[in-house]
């Protein structure tokens, strides 16, 4: 098997996280809810996971970080936390249905939205979003890569635009998150949202945000938070206000494992590995006639994302080809990106994306190339 | 019962400054360990840190800059 499916959930992870997980599972108690050895280690166990996550993006204190089951749980507190009915929200064609759906619901209550567009290689038009500004303007919600097209926003340029217009500026981190290097205080970040499995190389159901210090987000769950019990309100102080009830202790061990290798192996080699990879897949596959690559291969960052279709064939048929006849992982079909792929034009056909890993080999991407052009002929 | 007797308990308003603390104290040997938060003390934390009155007096300067809610002698 040859596992390209790496944007969905990275599949290899270092051998510590299993072990880290196991671990937990065989020694954590409830972590916050008493003193004994098993509840203290627990309690351990998630503070070197804070400790790891704020180092990994150079958070000014582990507080900074709290934890959620996934990105999409992250970006819901942050958006139905900081936002209200009236307010403004400019965001992008380019993101996934985890800020989308959040942000309709808003809309439904009465924010407003502004959609900024991309060009024909899918690259966002950032001269658009003076133009879309309002006086009721409150945040500025950008993911820091395309899940379809792997083509990376420019942080610099949406924290400058934010920062300009004392925007929020709310980032989505799901592709980006361990998979590039990251500062959110040199960036001027005020919340980050980030899911654990995939380029943090935790387990699913881990996932978090991180919060600039002195922002306060009304919090999604209120209740079981292990102080304060005959208070009728949830506490205030992060991160325990954004963490109601107890917490996945073993799949926050993963996660610091997870973390704590990238931090030993140095992010900005990783990807620079990633990108490799991508480039040699993108250059076997560009020139074939039926082939069809979305977004702009050329672009610094970019997560190591290649999506193509092969001609007008149903992206869904080509990713069961590939996986029954030559054991290829990939993903087809939508991608939870509605307005992405209206913007490219693949609602019907969907597209086939390959993504990678620094844990895939060259011959795994020489495969993956020798089994499109395989396909490209036939079809 | 067991005969009591004065303890320094430091309260923290959170489990990450009880975490944060217990790992500063381990690091730099400072005596002491977590207890559940004593009922004479209302804090954000239902962790607190216990130590002997004359260790707290030895300790104190280096743990300057950490983390906590308060200070309060308890009889345990």
């Amino acid at each position: 098997m040859i596992y390209l499916d790496n944007a969905a959930t990275t599949l290899c992870k270092p051998p510590q996280v299993e072990k880290a997980m196991l671990d937990a599972l065989r020694t954590a108690g409830n972590p916050g809810r008493g003193a004994h050895e098993p509840t203290l280690h627990a309690s351990r166990l998630v503070y070197a996971a804070r400790e790891a996550v704020a180092e990994l993006l150079h958070a000014p204190d582990p507080s900074c970080i709290a934890f959620a089951a996934n990105a999409t749980e992250a970006l819901n507190i942050a958006l139905a936390g900081l936002l209200a009915p009236g307010d403004h929200v400019i965001t992008t064609v380019c993101e996934h249905n985890s800020v989308l759906r959040p942000l309709y619901r808003l809309e439904e209550q009465g924010a407003e939205l502004s959609f900024t567009p991309v060009d024909e290689k899918a690259r966002l038009q950032y001269d658009q979003w003076e133009k879309l500004l309002r006086p009721n303007t409150r945040a500025l919600v950008v993911t820091g890569a395309s899940n379809v097209t792997g083509n990376g926003t420019d942080l610099q340029k949406a924290a400058q635009f934010a920062h300009r217009h004392g925007l929020l500026f709310i980032v989505d981190g799901a592709q980006t998150a361990g998979a590039q290097p990251m500062d959110v205080q040199q960036l001027g970040v005020d919340v980050l949202c980030f899911t654990g499995h995939k380029a943090l190389l935790g387990p699913q159901g881990t996932g978090g945000l991180y919060l600039r210090p002195g922002l306060s987000v009304a919090p999604l769950l209120v209740g079981g938070s292990g102080v304060h019990s005959f208070d009728q309100h949830h506490p205030t102080q992060m991160p325990t206000a954004l963490e109601a009830g107890t917490l996945n202790v073993p799949g926050l061990a993963g996660l610091c494992a997870g973390v704590q290798w990238l931090l030993e192996q140095d992010v900005e080699r990783l990807a620079q590995r990633e990108a490799e990879l991508a480039a040699l897949f993108y250059e076997q596959v560009r020139d074939l006639p039926a082939v069809k690559v979305y977004g702009d291969m050329t672009m610094i960052p970019r997560a190591p994302i290649v999506s193509l279709n092969i001609g007008s064939e149903d992206s869904a048929r080509v990713a069961d080809i590939l996986w029954e006849e030559y054991g290829i992982c990939v993903r087809a079909g939508a991608h939870c990106a509605p307005r992405m792929h209206q913007a490219l034009g693949t609602e019907e056909q969907g597209v086939v994306r390959f993504s990678f890993s620094h844990f895939n080999t060259k011959e795994d991407v020489l495969c993956a190339a020798k089994a499109v052009r395989e396909l490209a002929q036939e079809i | 019962m067991r005969i009591k007797r004065p303890y320094i308990v430091l309260s923290f308003h959170t489990t990450l400054e009880a975490m944060e603390w217990e790992k500063h104290c381990l690091a730099s040997r400072i005596p002491g360990r977590l207890i559940p938060l004593p009922r004479e003390i209302s804090a954000g934390c239902g962790l607190a840190w216990r130590m002997l009155p004359e260790e707290w007096e030895l300790w104190q300067t280096k743990l300057e800059g950490c983390r906590f809610e308060a200070v309060t002698t308890v009889e345990q």
